[in-house]
């Protein structure tokens, strides 16, 4: 007699020990990167080429700030989950775990840099 | 197997001479667009943290961004992104199990084409304008 259910015995399985959680969190960054990619590019396409009291005054607007931050952590995360798959088709063993450590840890860094720096023009520090 | 080499039988696609169809194009496309527009979006958040720096700062990136070098990576990213954008939306569609056929992937290929022409026009011509 088993006393578990299918859904208790496949929770957490698989060979990454996640089941579909990757394919689900890509799906979500994806998502919403259908609304953030026109909401930041186009305005940064605008913008581009004018002088840093102009742009600075553009990205000191909260809303503009706030799709920035945004967009930088959004594509931080659907850039790693990406290249993480990319990577774990094309480079094996050692080197392949360390490609996908090494790009986790700069995508982490674009983020902050990315909030960071949008926080300070914002603040007008 | 008596006779392992009978010319009769189907061969296996030889990739030198195969011709890829357009749907496996364009997922070869989509991968690479992904990976190499993660160069532009280090050069944004750059031009960002150059505006956070200060005006000298910005004028150098700025002057970098409008640049030949910056101009020719913005346009191709700006092709690049909207070929990733609207394969992604395919993907999301296919994830929901509709548009699988040949006809549909097909059509919707063609679809993802045009609006990549269109929306590389619409942003380029902001960029230009604005």
């Amino acid at each position: 007699m088993r006393f578990l259910t299918d859904r208790k015995r496949v929770e957490g399985l698989g060979s990454a020990k996640q089941g579909t959680g990757h394919f689900w969190e890509q799906r979500l960054s994806a998502i919403a990167l259908l609304f953030l990619v026109p909401l930041f590019v186009l305005p940064f396409a605008y913008n581009l080429g004018d002088g840093y009291e102009e742009v600075r005054a553009a990205y000191a607007h909260p809303v503009n700030a706030v799709i920035a931050i945004a967009f930088f952590v959004t594509v931080s995360l659907h850039f790693f989950q990406g290249v993480q798959v990319v990577i774990e088709d094309y480079v094996h063993g050692r080197l392949g775990m360390i490609l996908i450590i090494a790009m986790r840890l700069l995508s982490t860094l674009f983020a902050l840099i990315g909030a960071y720096a949008v926080i300070r023009i914002s603040l007008g520090a | 197997m008596a006779n392992v080499s009978n010319e009769t039988r189907p061969l296996s696609p030889h990739l030198q001479v195969y011709r890829l169809p357009l749907n496996a194009k364009l997922s070869i496309l989509h991968r690479i667009t992904g990976v190499a527009l993660a160069f532009a979006a280090i050069l944004i958040v750059w031009y960002f943290l150059a505006l956070a720096t200060g005006p000298e700062y910005f004028e150098t990136a700025s002057a970098v961004l409008t640049s030949w070098f910056g101009i020719l990576v913005f346009t191709l990213s700006t092709v690049a992104l909207w070929l990733h954008f609207a394969n992604g939306v395919r993907h999301l569609v296919w994830d929901t199990g509709s548009h699988l056929g040949q006809k549909a992937s097909n059509r919707s290929a063609m679809i993802g084409l045009a609006f990549m022409v269109v929306m590389t026009i619409i942003t380029l011509w902001i960029a230009i304008g604005g």
